[in-house]
């Protein structure tokens, strides 16, 4: 964090921060906004996220969506705030008042740790820890036991139904979750965030077209066992975050509104700042794992780390792949229907786990095999592979849009924004 | 899942969970309550609680004239008032001894068949929603507010219709408003189509409902069931065309019957799929009434202003857009208003079907199976 400030004050403002009598000042200051940034950056990403899911939905629908307070109704989730802090916190008469009142927080509290370990630039990180992807991991933990102790003191099936089938969900699916991030660190030999996406950037020294954060350098388009990894991982962050196809929990059509039945007010939106901002962890945990973090294409990350308007570029690249994940998630929700609960488990177990496993095991004779085989045949795969795994399906995305377009007689119409 | 898996929980099933469903549930689909009996998330049996909605329709077709009970029709079904109407009309009629002229028919005729593809778009669109896919619920009430429209143009409200009346229908279909329709069904059949792409072929709803709450045939002959949840069972009855009333004998058109799409006859997804391939037809029957409507009077010119039937007793059905939907009407010839009306419909039958389906379900499937049978709160109680 020091050096990265250092280096931000010396490129923006041509001043050595080290020269400065100040200059421990300076550090702190700069250390407690950028904290401040981090905490604060989850409620208010969850708050947009909130306006921009419903305009996306809204427009799935055919419908308008909000458009009332701000330009294209953008404050709608400021006014959602507002009203739900200042509403009555009722707590149901036989609830256990103190569980009931802690819930919420531990939610919380588990949400905004995991921001430590997240990445969003080059050096841009709270703690770049050796471990920081096995603390983000267990640390989500915390999110279950605050949606258990909220399920069970509210002392309302609903939300106890809710609570177990988060609890089940949350467990089965961290396992295939975790195996499937085992092969980004296999493949990158470290745990760390920093880490994983420099291990991206392509051979060093190499040309324009080899270096940097182009798709072909990605962890996605490595090799088959990472690109099947990726698609688990991302299922599994799905049920981990409560998203649809696996929102069992919440299921409003089932369980009226699951594990937060009973909570009003500011306990209530905690639920949802957790939700919404899950939906940035899990993306950009997906960026960082396979699509390249913020390794800028064509830049080498050791140029990043001398440029601050590089660094600047990184915060911008990272941000952008998140939000076209993010993007995704939203999409799906308001396009799948809801799996059953013996499903989910069937999913996980029977399918997601074994396949993780054996991504993991094959990843390492990967390993072991590209330093045995001839580099050019190597290179000759991945580009083959970019090809039939990144490409082809691109293509054919497309083309599938404009054939659903053209049969429902409809037409590309980006007014209503 | 059945008996069995409660079985194998073995001493854990000791203690079960009564669970209370309603009357303010989301997808109860109004005032339904069940009552849940079960070990966690699996069902040992769900009893339907009915009457939340009981506004004794039936006793004010005693109180009121015979033209007056008319509008109280619509509210027997909101969702398919189009037929709750043409019922009674039709037992009116028959107790009087006339028929509604050629014109009325085809009115009726094309009115009704409207309202079933409306009606039907909200039982698929809540079916999605009940699984979680909220779009297509919104896609299918698109739909259905142009056909709110159409109907409007042609009676004046867009729920509560109070269109057909003793003797024919209100109101002769106004200009343009054939074109209109016809622009409507050419869109609506593609958007059919989409939902198929959408909603009915997608891995997981079709995972959720295969195999689910399965009807047999001689079960669904047993409990009474009618109209689409009759006929995905595999029994191939339709009252339009089996026993033909109004201007029916005149259109070609298919029955489409249950054959077990994804998984077995008669199961949630055959309940689903009978009745997108329905509004398909009546797509075909309205496109069929427009070419042919003939011309002269929308209402028999021998209806007195005092309806006063000859002294006797009425039965007439109808095939509304949940089944048979039959109305008993008498008369003694005196008074203007009926000595007894009897409203038989197709969500009371439905009801009855919960119970022995839902052992061994769980939550989820209980849910599905209540949105498949397309029941609708009023129109079980009346």
């Amino acid at each position: 964090m020091q050096t990265a400030a250092d280096q931000l004050i010396r490129s923006l403002f041509h001043q050595d921060p080290g020269s400065w009598p100040w200059t421990q000042l300076v550090y702190l200051a700069f250390m407690l906004a950028a904290g401040m940034i981090m905490t604060t950056f989850a409620a208010v990403f969850s708050g947009t996220l909130s306006w921009y899911e419903r305009r996306v939905a809204a427009r799935m629908q055919s419908r308008i969506g909000p458009n009332r307070v701000g330009p294209a109704g953008f404050l709608v989730w400021v006014a959602d705030a507002l009203k739900l802090i200042t509403k009555e916190d009722v707590i149901p008469a036989d609830a256990d008042p103190i569980l009931f009142r802690m819930g919420p927080y531990f939610v919380v509290t588990g949400l905004v740790l995991t921001f430590v370990a997240l990445p969003f630039g080059d050096r841009i990180i709270a703690a770049d820890m050796n471990l920081g992807l096995f603390y983000i991991l267990s640390i989500t933990a915390l999110v279950v036991v605050g949606i258990i102790m909220s399920a069970w003191s509210s002392n309302s099936k609903w939300s106890l139904i809710g609570g177990i089938r988060s609890a089940a969900q949350v467990i089965s699916y961290e396992i295939p979750a975790g195996l499937a991030v085992m092969v980004p660190v296999l493949l990158a030999g470290s745990l760390s965030t920093q880490g994983i996406i420099r291990a991206q950037g392509g051979p060093a020294g190499g040309s324009f077209f080899e270096i940097g954060g182009w798709p072909w350098n990605w962890f996605l388009f490595e090799n088959p066992m990472a690109f099947a990894a990726f698609f688990i991982f991302f299922t599994a962050a799905l049920a981990e975050g409560n998203r649809t196809p696996f929102d069992l929990p919440e299921a409003e059509s089932e369980l009226v509104a699951g594990y937060n039945t009973e909570y009003s007010g500011m306990r209530f939106s905690y639920f949802f700042l957790t939700e919404w901002a899950n939906v940035w962890v899990m993306s950009a945990l997906g960026t960082l794992l396979f699509l390249g973090g913020w390794q800028i294409p064509g830049v080498a990350s050791e140029a990043v780390d001398h440029s601050g308007w590089l660094v600047v570029a990184s915060v911008l690249v990272f941000v952008v792949k998140t939000l076209a994940l993010v993007n995704v998630v939203v999409w799906l929700r308001w396009t799948l229907p809801r799996i059953r609960v013996d499903q989910m488990m069937i999913l996980c177990w029977k399918y997601l786990v074994p396949v993780a496993m054996g991504c993991v095991l094959l990843t390492a004779g990967w390993i072991w095999g590209e330093s045995v085989v001839p580099v050019s045949v190597i290179s000759g795969f991945h580009l083959a592979f970019f090809l039939v795994a990144g490409i082809v399906p691109l293509v054919l995305f497309v083309r599938q849009t404009f054939q659903n377009l053209r049969l429902v007689g409809d037409r590309v119409d980006l007014t209503n924004w | 899942m059945d008996e069995l898996v409660i079985q194998k929980l073995g001493p854990l099933s000791d203690e079960e969970m009564v669970l209370n469903m309603g009357p303010q549930h989301p997808s109860t689909h109004g005032v339904i309550r069940f009552v849940v009996k079960g070990d966690g998330e699996v069902i040992k049996v769900a009893l339907p609680v009915v009457g939340y909605l009981h506004r004794a329709i039936e006793k004010i077709g005693e109180i009121v004239t015979f033209p007056g009970f008319m509008p109280y029709t619509d509210r027997a079904d909101y969702l398919a008032a189009m037929f709750a109407n043409e019922g009674y009309a039709l037992a009116v009629e028959k107790l009087m001894g006339l028929e509604a002229p050629p014109r009325a028919q085809y009115c009726r005729a094309i009115s009704c068949e409207l309202n079933r593809i409306a009606s039907h778009l909200i039982s698929v669109g809540t079916m999605g929603q009940d699984i979680g896919a909220l779009t297509p619920f919104v896609h299918a009430l698109r739909e259905r507010e142009t056909l709110n429209d159409l109907i409007e143009e042609l009676c004046g409200a867009r729920l509560t219709y109070h269109y057909h009346r003793i003797g024919g229908v209100a109101f002769d279909v106004p200009d343009g408003w054939a074109e209109k329709t016809l622009r409507f069904l050419d869109r609506f059949e593609r958007i059919l189509d989409e939902y198929d792409r959408l909603l009915t072929w997608n891995e997981i709803y079709v995972k959720r409902l295969a195999d689910l709450g399965v009807i047999p045939a001689e079960m669904a002959i047993d409990y009474g069931l009618v109209g689409p949840n009759l006929r995905a069972s595999g029994v191939d009855w339709d009252l339009r065309r089996d026993l033909p009333y109004g201007c029916y004998r005149d259109f070609q058109f298919q029955v489409p019957v249950g054959k077990g799409w994804v998984g077995k006859v008669g199961d949630c997804f055959d309940r689903y799929y009978v009745r997108i391939l329905e509004m398909r037809e009546s797509v075909k029957i309205v496109r069929q009434a427009l070419e042919k409507l003939p011309a002269g009077e929308t209402m028999h010119p021998k209806i007195p202003k005092k309806v006063k039937p000859p002294a006797g007793e009425a039965w007439a059905r109808v095939e509304s857009a949940r089944g048979e939907m039959g109305y008993y009407v008498t008369a003694d010839g005196v008074s203007e208003k009926a000595q007894r009306v009897r409203i038989r419909t197709g969500s009371y039958l439905a009801m009855g079907v919960v119970e022995p389906l839902s052992r061994g379900m769980m939550i989820a499937d209980l849910v599905a199976l209540i949105a498949s049978l397309d029941v609708v709160a009023p129109e079980i109680d009346r």
